[in-house]
């Protein structure tokens, strides 16, 4: 459905799957992304894929950043991404941030994962990234 | 494309209980999209009178933690819930961080509870405009109960009242200046007074003091507002039976006598104004922006030759009359 995203926000859900209580990479991704002029809707710590992608619609966002950092990334991505499309919604980009080796990023962006950050990348990086991925969806 | 379909498909999805459908219709509402204007046409008279019980008050005083208590009581009795949560846009770069999900139980993941994060994007007046018709497509997809959350500074406050059937005003103890300046605008607002963190101490001081400033007077409907103290942090929680209770009476009061339909009447007739409001705004402020004539007016207004107000007679006097 295409909708007039010019001059609206893009809303952004960003989501901690995985058990590691580590959200400060998260937050400040978050925050980045706000005054970056998104509307970012933070749902916090210790997501189930299942209630990732219940967010992610009853919330209607563009875009979703998962950041995991207990290494459980190539079981709970694949997943997210497995549901977004059972509920014909996999047209909704998802990039991730964390600790995430090389050949899992690689392996995770055949399944579809559209960005991975890892530690040093910038937030400007991270901004930019986001806007384009929103921009391509639209 | 067809226009003059009676029902638009997104409309007739949201009455058969879609949720992506409903979550779509509430965006082109935030996003003041003029198309989804047959939707919430066709939506209006589906809308019932579902309670709106609006929370608001300071940051931190535990709004949403006290709307996940509710929710979950709401939940036992049967009855199904939507939540519109309001936060503040930055006003420098119109984003904001939508957090009150956090404090959302896992528990209430079920088809009857519906959540939904929106941003104030910076307009007082359209945002109460806008929440009042997310409210009645809540309504139309089915929910019992609507709770709306807003941070309760300054307008906002004033503009929940343009919302919400019920308003519960959130404090907590040793509020101090906070009750001070809330106070000015309380009647207004607050059908019910709730002061959370009733484990603190302090409680009974500020629970004497409200009860004392609500046995001074009823609000514009005749109700006096109801004091109840509630802790979310205690095991089980404390005061969310007798907050609900509070609201329910509110909500009887309301059945009595008419009183809703004349409350309903002003929150309609501000809506309408606001709605007129919002779309002659933006019409005038393109025409300023484009109109050679109306420049012109505006740089001798910029060059002292006439004064704003006169520059405004004569913009209002521009508008095309229809009828």
């Amino acid at each position: 459905m295409a909708r007039p995203r010019k001059s609206t926000p893009i809303r952004v859900l960003i989501a901690k799957p995985g058990l590691d209580g580590h959200d400060r990479g998260a937050k400040v991704v978050a925050r980045a992304l706000r005054d970056a002029g998104f509307e970012v809707i933070y749902a916090g710590l210790r997501q189930t894929p299942e209630e990732i992608v219940r967010a992610a619609l009853e919330e209607d966002v563009d875009l979703i950043g998962l950041s995991i950092l207990s290494g459980a990334h190539m079981a709970l991505f694949p997943r997210v991404l497995t549901l977004l499309k059972k509920e014909k919604a996999g047209g909704i980009p998802v990039f991730a941030g964390g600790i995430i080796p090389d050949e899992d990023a690689r392996r995770l962006k055949k399944a579809g994962i559209r960005a991975i950050f890892g530690p040093g990348t910038s937030l400007e990086e991270i901004v930019t990234t986001a806007q384009r991925l929103a921009r391509s969806a639209a | 494309m067809k226009r003059d379909v009676p029902v638009p498909p997104a409309a007739r999805a949201i009455l058969r209980g879609d949720r992506r459908a409903l979550a779509r219709v509430i965006s082109q509402i935030e996003d003041r999209d003029p198309a989804v204007a047959p939707v919430t046409r066709a939506l209006y008279s589906h809308a019932g009178h579902p309670p709106i019980v609006g929370v608001t008050g300071p940051l931190g005083v535990g709004k949403s933690s006290l709307i996940n208590l509710i929710v979950a009581r709401l939940r036992e009795g049967g009855r199904t819930v939507a939540i519109v949560a309001v936060d503040p846009s930055s006003p420098y770069s119109g984003g904001s961080v939508l957090g009150d999900r956090i404090r959302f139980d896992r528990r209430h993941d079920d088809s009857g509870v519906f959540f939904r994060s929106m941003a104030s994007r910076g307009e007082v007046g359209g945002l109460a405009a806008a929440t009042r018709e997310v409210a009645r497509v809540l309504g139309a997809a089915g929910f019992d109960v609507v709770l709306v959350e807003t941070v309760g500074s300054g307008q906002v406050d004033i503009a929940v009242r343009d919302v919400a059937t019920t308003s519960i005003v959130v404090v907590v103890p040793h509020l101090g200046d906070e009750v001070q300046t809330l106070k000015a605008g309380l009647f207004e607002i607050a059908d019910i007074f709730c002061v959370n963190k009733s484990d603190l101490p302090g409680t009974e001081l500020a629970r004497r003091d409200l009860t004392e400033l609500v046995g001074m007077g009823r609000n514009r409907s005749g109700w006096a507002a109801r004091v109840v103290s509630t802790s979310t942090l205690a095991d089980p929680p404390v005061g969310i039976d007798e907050l609900w209770s509070a609201v329910e009476a509110h909500e009887r009061f309301l059945d009595e006598a008419g009183r809703r339909t004349t409350e309903e009447r002003r929150r309609l007739a501000a809506e309408i104004i606001e709605l007129v409001r919002e779309k002659v705004g933006r019409e005038l402020s393109e025409r300023l922006e484009h109109d050679r004539e109306l420049r012109a007016l505006l740089e001798d207004v910029v060059e002292r030759r006439i004064d704003p107000r006169s520059a405004a007679d004569r913009l209002e006097r521009s508008l095309p009359r229809r009828r």
